[in-house]
């Protein structure tokens, strides 16, 4: 296959493909999907704008200032910490050859695999006061109590930030990275040959280049910052995630969460504007055609020293701790943890991470499908409509998923005792069904955005080509296209698997009584400080999370077809 | 067109009911939403089924039995909810799910004081909230919850999140003895004496007494059993003395795990039979035995160990006023801004 843009094959496929004969019921099931996807948002605004009881007037006096102080100086210092982090090890991994650095390009990812509330209780349990490396301080200097000597508190704003930043940089990586390796050599011949230092390159040449990829990237670091439960809570960083559970679970008020629940969606869609609008620009930017692939300067003496040791250390905090941490307990605690319990939780998980992967890959293919058969701006618009989920942080699509569930439930109930004299009972609410629905709406996204990139690489001309042969578009998505696409979906459905493992807010709320995943019984011991007895789930988790992190980095260094 | 959907609907319908199993009406069965541990109630439902052949399905929770209860309205499976203290007991009375429960027994075994007004909710055990003290930093024979706002106890305190049920039901009984201007000045003032911001849960703070990080934390009673029973615990709890508070006044404050019958209950005199048991002389026992907990039944002995931590003065306030106020202490740990 030659290389040939995107934008084209849009253009041709549009051409090719708008004379679908069935191209309505495929725009109707866009419709539906986005509609379906799109509720729990709708259900949140609407709690939010009647609630039962105005607490709107108590939160604003006290402390939604201080949730949304949290937040703003939480997003901040990640946003600048991640970005400094990400850019430069980017930089460095593209532009230059160092010891190293073809182990660090794809171990830059491994960070990824572990969750930030996982990261913030191995942290705690190191550095605290009894901790390991505190002690062995004491030991040292001959010091006996807290009074004796200034330790930096890990459970603070400051240390959420470390915490968040080590484990999202990569997202940033990723991007920045591969914009900057399809940049042509000459850029950089260029600004070499007139004398710039490396420095001066830096801010003049990259900074520029990368300025879209970054905003993309950086969009994805705060979502995922604004989504985190389990390291807010645990550190007592009051961010408005943390205040939307308390307004919820302790003070019993629905409606004043969906009021913070508002608020979150709108700094979401903030973010997910900002990521569309720099999307649109990074087409411009990329260079044409490509002169001559860019050839990495070699570093010499105490600067490669300096670019080894840089990457080295975001790799050895950022998963070489933690993994060596959680690998030590589980060992340690084997015995007392490999038990029945154990296997319950990994099938709970695993059973709702199947569930949900393979619902998705379909959905995602169909709707992705859909917009190949019977392209138009409406049906492009609903697609878009369904990944809106995915900038909403968990526990706000938790109350989207209860309130209109609870309704569904009800409302059949009664229909069914009017008509038939028999009651239904709660079909959905309480159960799996509840669960897989916040999962879904969550990382539609991700299966649709796979199986649209997938799709744009197979040429309309096979489309043609078939329905000559007399093939129908369910007929042709089938024989044609699936086998073709395997390999982009089965990426997708490994991302929403382990994102599903890992996800914890909206399964803390969501989940069915008695019903424990490893992420939420991994939460409930490490916040009583018994992160040994939970090691054993987290590593699992974190064993999981290296999988995508592999295929990730294929990906993205793949040849583009 | 109208009819075709109509009868899609109904055939919709018709897959609903077998797939879903309707709520069970099983003849001898009882259905119980729990706040409160698996280690604990399983022993006391074991015994309850020996004894009446009545079996019990419990499922346990860590929060939102309230929210859940109010979805599932009166297609609800649970009978009893069993919960961990007055706030949720609180929370259940005010989304309006629970049912009165007229019972000699229940009003014979448990105290007024510990009992609904409504006889919607019913206390089946009673716990202090208790100040330890490092042994080798203080030397306090006699404090009160008042004394903690004092300078002297600068950075020397610790405790859970102000917002935690336990804690909230000490500043609602603060607020009823003292009024709300005053205990929000002496909420402010024990924020201002914590030697760190709350973190943790109330074992966590008696390790930090043993770490030397304060001196001073307030948790429940029985926290102490279970850490001189724990062999990874028993050293943060030998490193501490458990005071009872107010002994000098109106006594230490108390609150209570408890039960209350829901609205909806499908098997409501097999749940009524089940309350009973857990307040009777067995059952209260066995959860200070297991638990180290006050029974409520008069006459009935805590543990050894229990006993061993002496005899106290108990605050009078009926439970039930704490309850009412949890919604201002909820509040005014806001305002105060407690945990940050």
């Amino acid at each position: 296959m030659e290389a040939v843009s995107a934008p084209v094959i849009r253009e041709l496929s549009k051409h090719a493909t708008t004379g679908a004969p069935d191209a309505r019921r495929w725009r109707y099931f866009s419709a539906i999907v986005a509609l379906i996807a799109v509720i729990p948002l709708l259900a949140v605004i609407y709690v939010a704008f009647f609630p039962t009881e105005n607490i709107w007037p108590h939160l604003w006096s006290t402390v939604l200032p201080r949730y949304l102080k949290a937040t703003f100086f939480l997003m901040l210092g990640v946003g600048l910490l991640a970005t400094f982090f990400g850019v430069t090890s980017a930089w460095l991994v593209a532009f230059y050859r160092f010891p190293g650095r073809k182990l660090f390009s794809w171990a830059l990812l491994l960070p990824f695999a572990v969750p930030a509330y996982v990261i913030a209780y191995v942290y705690t349990d190191l550095l605290e006061y009894s901790g390991p490396v505190q002690a062995l301080l004491r030991e040292w200097f001959g010091w006996r109590t807290p009074r004796d000597y200034w330790f930096p508190q890990i459970r603070s704003l400051g240390g959420a930030i470390i915490m968040f930043s080590l484990v999202l940089y990569p997202y940033i990586y990723l991007t920045c990275r591969a914009a900057l390796m399809e940049q042509s050599d000459s850029l950089l011949m260029a600004s070499r040959s007139l004398g710039a230092g490396a420095l001066r390159t830096f801010y003049r040449i990259v900074l520029p280049i990368i300025r879209p990829a970054l905003a993309v990237g950086l969009a994805l670091v705060l979502m995922e910052t604004l989504n985190d439960f389990g390291a807010v809570s645990f550190f007592a960083v009051q961010t408005l995630t943390a205040g939307l559970y308390d307004t919820w679970l302790n003070l019993g008020n629905v409606g004043g969460a969906a009021q913070i629940a508002a608020l979150m969606v709108g700094i979401s869609l903030a973010l997910l504007y900002l990521e569309r609008a720099s999307r649109h620009k990074s087409k411009s930017y990329q260079s044409g055609g490509r002169t001559r692939p860019l050839t990495p300067a070699q570093l010499t003496g105490k600067s490669a020293y300096i670019a080894s040791t840089f990457c080295f250390l975001l790799v050895f905090f950022g998963f070489l701790v933690p993994a060596s941490v959680l690998g030590y307990y589980s060992i340690e605690y084997f015995d007392v943890t490999w038990n029945a319990e154990f296997f319950r939780l990994a099938m709970n998980s695993l059973q709702l991470a199947t569930i949900a992967a393979g619902l998705l890959v379909v959905v995602g293919a169909l709707l992705a499908y859909s917009q190949r058969i019977a392209p138009s701006a409406l049906n492009k618009s609903m697609a878009r409509l369904a990944s809106v989920g995915y900038a909403m942080p968990g526990a706000v699509l938790a109350i989207g998923v209860i309130v209109p569930l609870g309704a569904l439930d009800n409302g059949i109930d009664g229909v069914a005792r009017d008509y038939f004299n028999i009651s239904t009972g709660l079909i959905f609410s309480g159960t799996i069904a509840a669960i897989i629905y916040a999962y879904s709406a969550r990382f539609l996204a991700i299966s649709l955005g796979s199986a649209e990139s997938g799709l744009g690489r197979i040429t309309p001309s096979m489309d043609q080509a078939a329905r000559t042969l007399g093939h129908g578009s369910l007929s042709i998505l089938t024989k044609v296209h699936l086998p073709l696409l395997s390999r982009s979906m089965l990426t997708a459905a490994i991302i929403v698997f382990v994102d599903v493992l890992k996800e914890l807010p909206a399964t803390l709320i969501l989940r069915p009584f008695n019903f424990e995943t490893l992420a939420t019984y991994l939460y409930q011991y490490a916040s009583d400080e018994l992160l040994e007895h939970s090691a054993l789930a987290a590593m699992f988790i974190v064993a999981t999370g290296i999988i995508p992190v592999i295929l990730l980095n294929r990906a993205s260094t793949a040849k583009q077809y | 067109m109208q009819k075709k959907t109509a009868s899609v609907f109904k055939a919709a319908l018709f897959t609903a009911f077998s797939l879903t199993p309707l709520a069970t009406q099983a003849a001898e069965e009882v259905n119980v939403y729990s706040y409160r541990q698996e280690f604990l109630i399983q022993p006391l439902i074991d015994t309850f089924t020996n004894q009446t052949n009545i079996k019990v399905n419990v499922v346990f929770a860590k929060e939102g039995v309230a929210e859940r209860l109010k979805r599932e309205g009166a297609n609800s499976p649970a009978d009893l909810v069993l919960t961990t203290d007055i706030g949720q007991l609180q929370e259940l009375t005010d989304a309006k799910v629970l049912q009165p429960v007229k019972s000699d027994v229940l009003n014979a075994n448990i105290p007024e004081q510990y009992q609904a007004q409504d006889d919607a909710w019913f206390g089946l055990t009673a716990r202090a909230r208790v100040i330890y003290a490092s042994k080798e930093r203080t030397d306090v024979k006699s404090i009160s919850y008042e004394d903690l706002a004092k300078p002297e106890w600068k950075g020397r305190i610790c405790t859970r999140s102000g917002k935690h049920p336990y804690n909230i039901g000490l500043i609602a009984s603060m607020i009823a003895h003292h009024g709300e201007a005053k205990t929000e000045e002496w909420l402010r003032g024990v924020k201002e004496n914590l030697a760190r911001k709350p973190q943790g849960n109330d074992r966590a703070q008696v390790k930090a007494i043993k770490d030397g990080i304060c001196d001073v934390s307030l948790g429940n009673s029985y926290y102490y059993g279970l850490m001189l029973t724990d062999e990874n615990q028993i050293e943060w709890a030998r490193a501490v003395n458990l005071i009872f508070p107010n002994q000098e006044n109106r006594g230490s404050h108390v609150n209570i795990s408890g039960v209350g019958l829901t609205k909806s209950s499908p098997n409501k005199a097999n749940a009524i039979k089940l309350m009973e048991f857990l307040s009777e002389k067995l059952a209260q026992k066995m959860y200070s035995e297991q638990n180290y907990e006050y029974p409520v039944k008069p006459g009935v002995e805590p543990s050894g160990l229990v006993l061993s931590w002496g005899e106290f003065k108990r605050d009078e306030l009926p439970l039930y006023k704490v309850g009412e106020l949890r919604e201002k202490a909820v509040k005014m740990v806001d305002r105060v801004d407690f945990d940050g």
